[in-house]
């Protein structure tokens, strides 16, 4: 913004433009929903956004196969604003609940939009065991570190030394690395990016909902109110800049079995100095997921 | 021979069989697609035969799931995709599925809870039977909910009321918990199961085939007489929307004062509109009586021989067993209290009392056994003749 | 609504004034530095992001992906895009 002085021009301003201009991503927004609940420059916004142009760019399955479900939290509102079936249930039930409408309709593709506190806090059991069955989902975690929604406590993916309102001498447990424990559980496809990414973001998630299984997106994710401020990272510009610095592209091949390579960095007063990001897994062969294999295992009545 | 039997989706004949089978079969007999549990005794036989049968007559699925938060929230979702879904359980499951249990309330979301009740709290008595679950049954989850509760006294009502309590859910749009006591789940006794023709199943309603899709409010009650908006369901091309928060007529969250007022009342009334609907309780010689015994499941029969032999000796007693638990039946009670004293007898230290007294306006006699074994006879006979001689 | 039409490509620049919340993403991400606050408040009170130089503009999409309102598009050429497929 160092060139502000620079002067606008408005010659370019038609007041009447010949045709109706939406948002391209206009059909698939509740309208009656936005502006959405999120604070200016909010994260959440832009991944909502990758996930719509994912739908309409790069998914295989039609849009009234998917449907959206989200838990509870900042994330949580995320399936309102999307105008295709949705669902918000209770504080990390988002994977249950979406598990059992897959089984009931397994013609449906379960997209489950969450945050890190929802689905890896309360929610963990859940997500550990739809991992296991290889249950047909795609999983959009956002993670921004935190607790948002109710004022900024503490979560399980909060770095160590990070100052929040329920630590405030610093963090004192260790964080969770997300996709290496959803890796653990078996999940069959899983990837990694921060929201300066978005293109790479987006198709990363348009690849996810093609995956057959449980697919599994961590979005990196900034919330400078509550994160940002109390460690001097900035707004959500200086956050976003610092994504652009700290991220490390990596490769399935580049990882091999040690999953600690996918470990974040973070350092008291900087911030996130390493976010390894990227696809760390894609298993070509693609098992047999869940309600497949409960037809098969049912075949003997017919 | 067997393997066919099997197939059959309602096995019509006379068994001697317990009220864990029957309530499977009763589920089966609705048309049930999926079952989700956690094996918990004195629930578990549920669980078990489920998984065998289910599959068998051309159910999706049957199968445990990680926990008991799992099961019923996997129940809410596949309800929402269109099926009639079980879940069974026992106290500490029906504790843990509670804040599942108001997210199906607030959403209106059809499906069937089976609580085989055992002793309690925490682990309590797993093996024995209770009747403390009443309370837990209305007042578990938190906030305002009308709750919707049916409870058993024999095999053959097992089979019955879980056909019933599948009618009622998916008529009301509501959940339903079928309340056994852990002695009526596993006693043996004679059933039968009529044709299938005999058998009365409703389900849901839902929105009429012309409808225009993208003006479709979920919500929307104007025009039904009954209060219960028809259901649409995920894939259908609705797009509908569910929230666990105060939501408008087309689903979408709104923290207003006034629109919670007029959900939540809506949700009351919609029992109130539909009170035909509950099960009539069962009545013993109630006409004439002075003294009332009021008992449910298991303990109604100790008080149905209590009564009869009160009787033989010309006391002039009463039997009322309350077959629709929630919505209480108040203006029973308030008749009853009229003309009778009452005495409650139960297998808990004193839930149902509750209740009784505040509609009886009036002091009850309690009595109460804990322990596993319901109150024998005898001491209601006692309790019975302390009142008949005043 | 302010519409934009770039003076040689012809495409059309679109900010919404009712959703725009002025994080300033968009602003500080254009790799051209076509965009700036304006002196306009909207109703939420927040100052919003308008196109200041639409002549310096790449359609780089930065702005439109960078936005977590949906305040910000740019309308592609729907004559063009069928010409390609």
């Amino acid at each position: 913004m160092a060139e502000k002085s620079k002067e606008i021009d408005k010659s370019s301003i038609i007041k009447r433009p010949p045709m109706d201009l939406k948002h391209p991503q206009e059909t698939l927004l509740r309208k009656k929903a936005i502006p959405t609940i999120y604070c200016p420059g909010c994260g959440i916004g832009t991944t909502i956004h990758a996930f719509l142009e994912a739908l309409t760019k790069y998914s295989k399955i039609p849009q009234d196969q998917i449907f959206v479900v989200s838990g509870i939290g900042c994330t949580g509102r995320a399936s309102g604003y999307i105008n295709l079936d949705g669902f918000h249930a209770i504080h990390g039930r988002a994977i249950p609940f979406a598990s059992g409408v897959d089984i009931a309709k397994p013609s449906l593709k379960p997209i489950v939009i969450s945050g890190d506190g929802d689905l890896f806090s309360i929610g963990l059991g859940h997500l550990a065991h739809a991992a296991r069955r290889n249950t047909d989902m795609t999983v959009i975690c956002i993670n921004n570190a935190i607790y948002g929604l109710t004022g900024g406590q503490d979560a399980p993916t909060t770095p160590v030394g990070a100052k929040t309102r329920s630590t405030p001498y610093g963090k004192i447990s260790f964080p969770f690395n997300l996709s290496h424990i959803t890796i653990a559980n078996g999940a069959t496809f899983c990837a990694r990016y921060t929201v300066y990414e978005f293109v790479q973001l987006s198709k990363a998630i348009g690849r996810a909902i093609n995956h057959q299984g449980f697919s599994f997106i961590e979005v990196i994710s900034n919330c400078h109110v509550n994160f940002g401020r109390r460690n001097d990272l900035g707004d959500s510009i200086a956050m976003r800049q610092m994504f652009k610095k700290a991220r490390v592209r990596m490769k399935e091949e580049d990882i091999g079995f040690d999953l600690h390579k996918t470990d974040i960095e973070y350092e008291i007063g900087k911030g996130f100095t390493k976010i390894p990001t990227g696809v760390f897994l894609n298993e070509k062969d693609e098992p047999e997921e869940f309600s497949e294999r409960i037809t098969h295992a049912y075949e003997f009545k017919k | 021979m067997v393997v066919e039997k099997q197939q059959q989706k309602v096995l019509t004949g006379t068994y001697f069989k317990n009220g864990n089978w029957a309530i499977i079969e009763g589920a089966i007999a609705s048309g049930i697609a999926e079952f989700f549990a956690y094996p918990i005794s004195p629930a578990s036989e549920i669980v078990e035969y489920v998984t065998y049968r289910l599959p068998a007559v051309g159910g999706k699925a049957a199968f445990i799931v990680e926990d008991e938060i799992a099961s019923i929230n996997m129940c809410i979702g596949a309800s929402w995709a269109g099926s009639k879904v079980l879940t069974a359980t026992s106290g500490p499951g029906f504790s843990l599925k509670q804040e599942g249990l108001g997210l199906a309330y607030m959403t209106e979301t059809p499906l069937v809870c089976v609580n085989i009740m055992r002793g309690g709290p925490s682990t309590g008595l797993p093996t024995f039977s209770a009747q403390g679950d009443y309370m837990q049954a209305q007042f578990g989850s938190h906030g305002d909910y009308p709750a919707i509760a049916l409870t058993p006294w024999s095999v053959q009502e097992c089979f019955d009321l879980t056909i019933e309590a599948f009618n009622i859910s998916e008529q009301l749009r509501s959940p339903v918990i079928l309340l056994a006591d852990g002695e009526v789940g596993r006693m043996m006794e004679e059933i039968t199961i009529p044709d299938e023709k005999d058998i009365k199943v409703i389900n849901r309603k839902q929105p009429p085939k012309n409808t225009d899709k993208s003006k479709f409010r979920q919500y929307d009650v104007s025009g039904q007489d009954d209060l219960v908006p028809p259901m649409a369901h995920f894939g259908e091309g609705y797009k509908i929307f569910g929230t666990g928060l105060t939501h408008t007529e087309d689903g979408l969250p709104k923290l207003d004062e006034d629109l919670h007022i007029e959900l939540i009342t809506r949700l009351y009334k919609k029992l109130e509109v539909n009170k035909h609907l509950f099960t009539e309780p069962y009545t013993y010689e109630i006409d004439d009586a002075e003294v009332v015994v009021i008992a449910t499941g298991i303990t109604a029969r100790a008080c149905l021989q209590a009564v009869m032999d009160a009787r033989d000796q010309g006391m002039k007693v009463g039997l009322y067993r309350p077959i629709t638990v929630w919505p209480f039946p108040k203006e029973d009670i308030e008749k009853i209290a009229q003309k009778a004293e009452i005495i409650v007898a139960e297998m808990s230290m004193g839930q149902l009392i509750w209740p009784v007294e505040r509609f009886a306006k009036k002091k009850c006699t309690l009595v109460r056994r804990i322990g596993g074994t319901p109150p024998e006879p005898k001491k209601i006979l006692d309790a019975v003749r302390k009142l008949v001689k005043k | 609504m302010e519409t934009h039409q770039h003076p040689e490509d012809k495409y059309y620049f679109i900010t919404d004034e009712e959703r725009c919340k002025g994080c300033g993403l968009c602003i500080e991400f254009c790799p051209k530095d076509c965009l700036g606050f304006s002196d306009e408040i909207n109703e939420k009170g927040w100052r919003v992001a308008k196109m200041h130089r639409m002549k310096d503009c790449i359609k780089c999409y930065m702005c439109e992906r960078m936005c977590p309102d949906f305040a910000i598009f740019v309308n592609e050429d729907e004559s063009a895009e069928k010409a390609e497929t």
